[in-house]
């Protein structure tokens, strides 16, 4: 279980650069939860994946998994039990080098790198094995450099990667928006496919309001930073594309209005 | 025949220190120039230790030692300090300029009745050859020293090459290329980026330490002076490597890398043979790097404007 606690996090403090980009956020992801981030552009969405990924310190606040207080563990020590995929299709894996060998690293992710040679025979059937799974005919080249795949193909693998030693938490960024849509439906089908199988605890970003009514268990809705609004379990089951939708809408109004001015107005109309 | 000899042997030790940009260039993509202070460093740590009477292989790993030590300084000013790659290379190699001044007492150590490493490969050699001092390879005289220290070069660097080539397959050295690649990802794999960036350099300048131990104990000196411009040299020579051998996988690149040493060597001695004001030759080889570095790019222009002007001709 994912516990987020009074998380805070402001870019460039005492600047004129001051970004406030996560405040007061409180969040609990229940064990094999999979939960969607929406919001608007530079809602926080990525920065609040980022701090529970470690990719820098929050300024307040604690994140808890699986009863382990992780604030001030750095970013390597907690991918051993976070799983991530980019949004940047390049971002999750290393193009020079093979796709066996890419697999290997997160074959033993969170474990030791030793002096064994990597890509073992063993290891080459195993990762022959899954590979074969994605039903993309890559099996077969294992040994090219992973720079010469496509977007899709590389976001698989990756999703792949990030799966491959099971995850206490599944981080996904976006991780379909910069593909065609083809190779989206199939790369968001095969996360589905894998977090169900695995019954994996997920927390993705998307932009599709679609994707988020269907896939997921759970919504979290953020606005400038703050979560604005939450379906869980029972109320997701009912929400629709427009509920969402109206929900934004109602903050985008709320916010074109002067705080007092709205009191006036409140109770005017009261 | 001397002169190819002596460039095949300088080639041959030169190709450790090119091996070591190699790893900090190439696989960490980290432009450390700590090298041309730990060239000089591997050589004054061997020199003083050979006129104390120790055992060349022991001066030789101690040089080794001393230089990964200057490339872990490297390493830990970047990670651990934030001081960008460039900067915390040139504080390191400043400073050793100094340190190889300390270590060395003054400026220039020569090396004159000292045994060096290939003296073992020397007395076996003249116990084979009629007059126990020189062979005769196709009319050619060859002293059995030089022959004792191309042989001894060319073990070390095969070795070297060999281990190195080993050890980038297995699954810590995988790793290491994926750090130089993509750190990134390499953090997201659990694996700490930094560390691997440190202990990379570390390997890089050891083996540039060696090539110092070697190179001193062949021209029979270590001076202060000698590192100056050495990094260029590195580099040049992994150009050539990659010309010779193209881009793809790590052992070709390692071998690449040796023979690009080996040739650039041979082509250097032509050079001077020919006339070249030897003053003027790091002039020339920064040149050379810049050409290679450049033309490709404005090459493919050129081609291009030009078959684009025929086109609309
Ligand atoms: N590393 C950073 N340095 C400075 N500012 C940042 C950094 N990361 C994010 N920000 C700022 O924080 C705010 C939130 O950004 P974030 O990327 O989290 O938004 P987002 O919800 O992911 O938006 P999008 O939908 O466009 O991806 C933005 O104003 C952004 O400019
Ligand atoms: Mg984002």
């Amino acid at each position: 279980m994912l516990k987020i606690r009074n998380l805070a996090k402001t870019f460039f403090p005492g600047t004129a650069n001051e970004v406030t980009a996560l405040r007061d956020i409180d969040l609990d992801i229940e064990d094999g939860c999979f939960a969607a981030i929406i919001g608007t552009n530079g809602s926080g969405k990525s920065t609040l994946l980022n701090a529970v990924a470690g990719a820098f310190q929050a300024d307040a606040g604690s994140i808890e998994l699986a009863g382990v207080d992780i604030t001030g563990q750095p970013e390597y020590r907690r991918a051993g039990q976070i799983g991530r995929v980019f949004q940047n299709p390049f971002a999750g894996t290393a193009a020079g080098m093979s796709i066996a060998e890419n697999i290997v690293l997160a074959m033993r992710r969170g474990q030791r790198q030793g002096l064994r040679r990597a890509v073992s025979r063993k290891a080459r059937e195993e990762i022959r094995a899954r590979v074969r799974t994605l039903n993309m005919g890559l099996e077969d080249r294992l040994d090219n450099p992973i720079g010469t795949l496509s977007g899709g193909q590389r976001q698989a693998l990756t999703l792949l990667m990030a799966t491959w030693q099971r995850p206490k938490l599944l981080l996904l960024d976006e991780h379909t928006a910069a593909l065609d849509p083809k190779s989206a439906a199939q790369v968001a089908a095969l996360t589905k496919e894998i977090i169900e199988r695995e019954n994996l605890t997920a927390l993705m970003v998307t932009h599709s309001m679609q994707q988020a009514v269907q896939l997921p268990d759970h919504i979290v809705m953020m606005h400038q930073g703050r979560i604005i609004e939450q379906y869980g379990a029972q109320r997701k089951a009912s929400v629709r594309v427009a509920d969402l939708l109206n929900a934004f809408d109602r903050v985008r109004r709320r916010d074109l209005l002067d705080p007092d001015v709205a009191a006036l107005l409140a109770r005017q109309y009261a | 025949m001397t002169l190819v000899i002596g460039s095949f042997t300088i080639g041959l030790i030169l190709s450790l220190l090119s091996i070591g940009v190699f790893i900090s260039f190439r696989i960490l993509r980290f432009c450390d120039i700590t090298v041309d202070g730990t060239i000089t460093l591997g050589a004054s740590v061997a020199a003083v230790l050979l006129v104390q009477g120790h055992a060349p292989w022991v001066a030789t790993l101690a040089a080794t030692a001393a230089g990964a030590l200057a490339g872990f300084v490297t390493g830990i000013l970047h990670t651990r300090f934030r001081i960008q790659e460039i900067l915390s290379g040139i504080l390191v190699m400043t400073a050793l300029y100094s340190v190889n001044l300390r270590v060395m007492g003054r400026s220039n150590v020569p090396l004159l009745d000292t045994r060096d490493i290939a003296a073992p490969l020397a007395g076996v050699l003249a116990t084979l050859v009629e007059d126990g001092e020189a062979l005769h390879l196709a009319g050619w005289r060859v002293p059995v020293q030089d022959m004792a220290m191309l042989l001894t070069a060319f073990l070390v660097t095969a070795a070297v090459a060999w281990l190195l080539h080993r050890f980038l397959l297995t699954q810590f050295g995988t790793a290491m290329r994926a750090t130089g690649e993509n750190p990134q990802m390499v953090r997201a794999q659990g694996i700490n980026n930094q560390n691997m960036l440190v202990f990379g350099l570390a390997c890089s300048n050891g083996l540039v330490g060696m090539a110092g131990a070697l190179l001193a104990q062949y021209q029979g000196f270590a001076d202060v002076q000698m590192g100056i411009g050495m990094i260029v040299w590195g580099l040049a020579s992994i150009i050539i490597g990659e010309a010779l051998v193209g881009k793809t996988g790590v052992g070709l690149a390692i071998v690449g890398a040796m023979m690009g040493t080996v040739l650039f060597r041979l082509l250097v001695a032509i050079a001077l043979r020919w006339g070249l004001d030897p003053n003027d030759l790091k002039l020339v080889t920064a040149a050379f790097v810049f050409a290679a570095l450049v033309l490709p790019r404005y090459g493919k222009q050129l081609v291009r404007k030009m078959l684009g002007g025929r086109h609309y001709a």
